[in-house]
């Protein structure tokens, strides 16, 4: 058994059902807040899962598309959370 | 050797992964749950992308490779206290076996400033600290 058939066969399916995990979360979660902290750690899952792939595929440019979306993920909870404070704060 | 390397590291960020999914999905509460986000979630991917790096062991991938973790692990806190800080605003009450809640009355509820116990002294201070021109 050698590298590429643990990650293919044992790493990517524990991502993936983490990922499950995570998304039963975001459709059950009671308030915006839970929803916005799950896709956090979906898009964070994602990065996972994309350097796991890029080692599958030996290809390691797919690394460069984890720094986008690490970006997307941090912009996203910080608009969230800003626009969420302000509509209470104007009621 | 380094097999054996990447298939450690790359185990344990998966488990990391694993138990941040299973926290979000079974902790009882708002802040519990953005706790176990940061932390557990921090560390299994960081141990994910060097996993990538031993495997590739060239200069360009590791330099991205180190960007991404310090870029997470900058953001990463910083997210969690902003959508935390919003959660108590909205008004998300603490799980109920939670034992104390520091913050309790000390947030102004309408203009969101935190006031400390002796804010007026510190005013007074502050004004007092300013040299006179």
């Amino acid at each position: 058994m050698n590298v590429h058939d643990f990650l293919y066969y044992i790493i990517l399916p524990i991502l993936s059902i983490s990922s499950l995990l995570v998304f039963v979360r975001f459709f059950k979660g009671p308030s915006i807040v839970d929803r916005v902290v799950a896709l956090d750690l979906l898009i964070t899952i994602g990065i996972g899962i994309i350097a796991i792939y890029s080692v599958i595929s030996d290809k390691p440019t797919f690394l460069d598309i984890s720094l986008v979306l690490a970006l997307i993920a941090f912009l996203g909870t910080v608009a969230f959370a800003y626009y969420l404070e302000k509509r209470n704060k104007n009621d | 050797m380094i097999d054996i390397l990447i298939c450690i590291t790359s185990g344990l960020g998966a488990l990391f992964v694993l138990l941040a999914a299973v926290g979000t999905l079974r902790m009882p509460d708002q802040y519990l749950r953005i706790s176990v986000n940061t932390k557990a979630a921090t560390l299994g991917v960081g141990l994910l992308l060097v996993s990538a790096a031993l495997f590739f062991l060239e200069i360009s991938v590791f330099t991205r490779v180190v960007t991404v973790i310090i870029f997470i692990l900058i953001t990463a806190p910083v997210g969690a206290h902003l959508i935390g800080r919003t959660s108590y605003f909205i008004g998300n009450e603490l799980w109920g076996d939670s034992v104390i809640d520091d913050l309790k009355g000390k947030y102004n509820k309408s203009t969101h400033e935190l006031k400390g116990e002796d804010k007026e002294n510190e005013s007074e201070n502050e004004k007092d600290s300013i040299p006179k021109t």
